[in-house]
C-alpha cells in the first residue's frame, strides 16, 4: 500500500521539496485531519524547509504557529492552576500525555495539541483529588446517573471535568486501563517510577519506559482511531528521543513484561517501523515478537492497522478503511470490557440513553 | 480576471457539483462544492462580481453544502456542511442553505487565520480613511453599513475586520451584508436600487436577508486601508444624534471584548489591538435617522468631525 503523502512528508520532509499547488493542498489537508499539522510545520522549520513554501500554504503555517503558541500559554497556565488547586493535598502531580510531552520539553511535545490534560494519581486518594479540583472550579461534565456509574465502578478515570470559567478540560486517572480490562498494569509501579520534570517542583511524569508503554497502551487497547495515527507518531518520537539513551531499548521489553503491557509494544513498535521508518533494534524486536499475536492472526492485523493508521482525510478513505475501523471499533471494546458487561453497556448507549436525552 | 458572473449557469452548476469552484474572497481561497439547486443560484447573484481562481491547485478551505441523504432528502429536507470530509455541525432545514455557507465561510476564517486580528466588526472606507463598527448583532452596525454603501463609501468588511499584525492595516474581506429582520425592510425603502438575496426565515437569528455588494469594493479588495475611527453604534428609537468621544484604554477593552483571536494572538494581540487604538479616535455613537448617521459619517470620513 502506497503510504500517504502525510506520512511521506513525516518520514522525510524533504519531499516537499517536488510539491505543485495541488501537493501542498493535499499535505496540508492530510495534516489538518489528522491533526498533525502543527507537527509538520515544526518538523518542515527544523529541515529549512519553510523558505521554499509558496505563500499560501505558508500562510495557514504562520496561522498554526499562533494556535500553537496559545495552546502552549494555556497548557502552561492550566497546569499551574491544578498545581495550585491540589497543592495542599502533598501528592506530586503526575501529568500523563500530551501534558507531559509538553511540560517535560520532549521532542514529542512540540507541535502536539491536545483538548485535555490528564493526570495520574492513587486511587485512595481519588476522592480528595475530586473534592479539590471541585474547590477551585472544576465541575463533572457527565451528569447522567449511568454514565457516572460507568466512569466510577468500570473506568480508569473520573467522569472528565471541565473548569467552570476557562473551559478547559481534566481528566483524573488513576490507572491507564480500565478496572474491566484483562490485563491490569500496576498503577503503583508506574507511580514509583515517575520522574520529577526539571525546574517545576512539584511536577512529575512517567519515566521513559512507561510513557512509551502508555502511549502504546493507549492506542493499541483503544477501539478508537480517529487521531491514530497522531498517537503513532508520538510514539515515534518518543522512541526516537528515548532510543537515544543508553539502556532504553535493553530494558523495554522487560518492563513491558512486568506492567503486562507486551502485546500493545508489539504493536507500537511493529507499526512505528512499517508507517515511519522508526529505528528499532532488531533483537528488541524480535523480544517483543513473542509477545505478539499468533503469526496466523498477523496479515489479519496488519491490514486493519494499516488501514486505520492512515489520516482521517477523504483521500485516504476506501470501503476497507471504514469496515477496519469499525472492527478495530469492537475489538478495543472487547478488550476493554467483559463480554456481557460490554454488551449491556454498548444496549444502553444504543437503546437507553437515546431515549433519556429526547426526555425532558 | 474571471468572474463568476462570466460562468454559464450550467458551468457553474457542474462546477459546484463537480470538483468545486474556487472563489476568491479577499486573502482567501474557498473551493465550494455543492449541489443545493437554489444555493448555486444564490451564490451566482450574490457572487457574480467575484473572481475565480483556476481549479486543481492550493486552496484555504474546502467547503462542502450537500443535499442530506436519506429520509431528510425529502421530508423536512436539509443541508449538510461538511468541510473536507469532517462535519462540525449539524444539518440546517433546507431553505437556510445559503445563510449556513455565509457562517460556516466566517467560520472558516475567524478559526484558523491567525495572522491577523480579527475582530466582530464591519469595516467601510471613504476618503481613505476606514472607519470600523465594532458592535454586537442587533446594534444596527449592518444597517447602518448597508446604508452607507450605497454613497461611495467602499466596503471592506461586514462581520469581520482584518487586521494586520505587522502594518496595522485593515485588510479588505468584502462579503455579503447581513440584514435580520426589519432591517431587510428599512433597506430596500431606503435604497431601492439594493440586490437582496431572497429572506430566509426561522433561522437562529430571525428572518435573514444579504446584501449583495457594490462590485467597486470588490475590485477594490487588494487595497487595504488605514484605520482612523472605531465607532461603536447604538440604534436607538427617537435618540437625537450623539458621537462621544471614548477614552483610549476603555475603548481597547471594548475591542477586545469583540475580537475573535484576541486570546489567541497573546502578546502580538495586545500589542496590534494597542497600535489600533493609538492610530484611531473611538466613539459611542447613537442615532434614530439613517440619513443623519450617513452626514456625520461623512464627517468623519473628511476628518472634520
Amino acid at each position: 500500500m502506497r503510504l500517504p503523502l502525510l506520512v511521506r512528508a513525516l518520514r522525510d520532509p524533504g519531499v516537499v521539496r517536488g510539491l505543485d499547488a495541488a501537493g501542498w493542498d493535499m499535505l496540508l489537508r492530510q495534516a489538518g485531519a489528522a491533526n498533525l499539522d502543527a507537527a509538520l510545520l515544526v518538523l518542515l522549520e527544523d529541515a529549512g524547509l519553510l523558505d521554499i513554501m509558496p505563500a499560501a500554504p505558508r500562510a495557514h503555517f504562520e496561522w498554526t504557529r499562533a494556535a500553537v503558541a496559545s495552546h502552549a500559554r494555556a497548557t502552561r497556565y492550566e497546569v499551574r492552576q491544578i498545581g495550585q488547586a491540589l497543592a495542599g493535598l502533598g501528592l506530586p502531580l503526575i501529568l500523563l500525555k500530551g501534558a507531559a510531552y509538553a511540560m517535560a520539553g520532549l521532542g514529542a511535545g512540540r507541535g502536539r495539541l491536545f483538548s485535555d490534560i490528564d493526570i495520574l494519581v492513587p486511587k485512595a486518594h481519588l476522592s480528595e483529588v475530586e473534592a479539590a479540583l471541585m474547590m477551585h472550579g472544576w465541575i463533572t461534565t457527565h451528569h447522567d446517573a449511568y454514565d457516572q456509574r460507568y466512569y466510577r465502578q468500570w473506568m480508569h478515570e473520573l467522569p472528565p471535568m471541565q473548569h467552570a470559567r476557562r473551559g478547559n478540560a481534566i481528566d483524573v486517572h488513576h490507572a491507564i486501563l480500565p478496572e474491566t480490562a484483562p490485563v491490569r498494569p500496576d498503577p503503583d509501579s508506574l507511580r514509583a517510577h515517575a520522574r520529577p520534570v526539571d525546574g517545576m517542583p512539584g511536577l512529575a511524569v512517567l519515566a521513559p519506559h512507561d510513557m512509551v508503554l502508555h502511549s502504546a497502551v493507549h492506542l493499541f487497547f483503544d477501539g478508537e482511531f480517529d487521531k491514530g495515527l497522531r498517537d503513532l507518531f508520538d510514539l515515534h518520537r518518543l522512541l526516537g528521543q528515548f532510543g537515544a539513551e543508553p539502556g532504553f531499548w535493553a530494558g523495554l521489553p522487560a518492563r513491558a513484561r512486568a506492567l503486562q503491557l507486551g502485546r500493545p509494544l508489539f504493536y507500537a513498535l511493529r507499526y512505528c517501523r512499517l508507517v515511519f521508518g522508526t529505528a528499532v533494534p532488531e533483537e528488541v524486536m524480535d523480544v517483543v515478537a513473542q509477545d505478539g499475536p499468533p503469526p496466523a492472526m498477523r496479515p489479519l492485523m496488519d491490514s486493519l492497522f494499516e488501514r486505520a493508521l492512515r489520516p482521517l482525510h477523504p483521500s485516504c478513505e476506501t470501503r476497507a478503511s471504514a469496515i477496519a475501523r469499525f472492527l478495530l471499533y469492537v475489538r478495543g471494546n472487547w478488550l476493554r470490557m467483559p463480554p456481557l458487561l460490554l454488551s449491556r453497556h454498548l444496549f444502553h448507549k444504543a437503546f437507553i440513553a437515546p431515549r433519556a436525552q429526547t426526555t425532558p | 480576471m474571471l468572474t463568476v458572473g462570466m460562468i454559464a449557469p450550467a458551468e457553474l452548476r457542474a462546477r459546484l457539483s463537480g470538483d468545486g469552484l474556487v472563489l476568491r474572497t479577499g486573502p482567501f481561497t474557498n473551493l465550494i462544492r455543492s449541489n443545493v439547486p437554489h444555493l448555486i443560484d444564490t451564490v451566482a447573484l450574490m457572487y457574480a462580481d467575484y473572481p475565480v481562481e483556476p481549479g486543481g491547485g492550493f486552496a484555504d478551505f474546502h467547503l462542502d453544502y450537500s443535499l442530506a441523504r436519506g429520509m431528510r432528502r425529502w421530508f423536512h429536507a436539509q443541508v449538510r456542511f461538511s468541510y473536507d470530509g469532517s462535519t462540525p455541525f449539524q444539518p440546517l432545514p433546507l431553505a437556510q442553505a445559503y445563510p449556513m455557507l455565509e457562517w460556516t465561510m466566517n467560520w472558516c476564517v475567524s478559526q484558523r487565520a491567525h495572522t491577523y486580528l480579527i475582530i466582530h466588526a464591519a469595516v467601510l472606507e471613504k476618503h481613505g480613511r476606514a472607519i470600523i463598527l465594532p458592535a454586537p448583532s442587533g446594534s444596527g452596525k449592518s444597517t447602518l453599513t448597508a446604508a452607507l454603501l450605497g454613497h461611495g463609501w467602499r466596503l471592506l468588511s461586514d462581520e469581520m475586520t482584518l487586521v494586520d499584525l505587522d502594518d496595522g492595516n485593515v485588510v479588505p474581506l468584502p462579503r455579503p451584508v447581513s440584514l435580520k429582520n426589519a432591517s431587510i425592510d428599512i433597506i430596500r425603502a431606503f435604497r431601492p436600487d439594493a440586490v437582496l438575496s431572497r429572506p430566509v426565515e426561522q433561522t437562529t437569528k430571525g428572518t435573514i436577508a444579504h446584501l449583495k455588494v457594490p462590485a467597486g469594493s470588490i475590485a477594490r479588495a487588494v487595497e487595504p486601508a488605514r484605520p482612523a475611527h472605531i465607532v461603536f453604534p447604538c440604534w436607538e428609537a427617537g435618540a437625537p444624534l450623539q458621537l462621544e468621544l471614548l477614552p483610549k484604554a476603555r475603548a481597547f477593552m471594548q475591542v477586545a471584548d469583540n475580537c475573535f483571536n484576541y486570546q489567541v494572538l497573546g502578546a502580538r494581540g495586545f500589542g496590534a489591538l494597542g497600535r489600533l487604538i493609538d492610530a484611531s479616535d473611538a466613539h459611542l455613537f447613537r442615532y434614530s435617522s439613517l440619513p443623519d448617521a450617513m452626514g456625520l459619517f461623512e464627517r468623519l470620513a473628511l476628518g472634520e468631525a
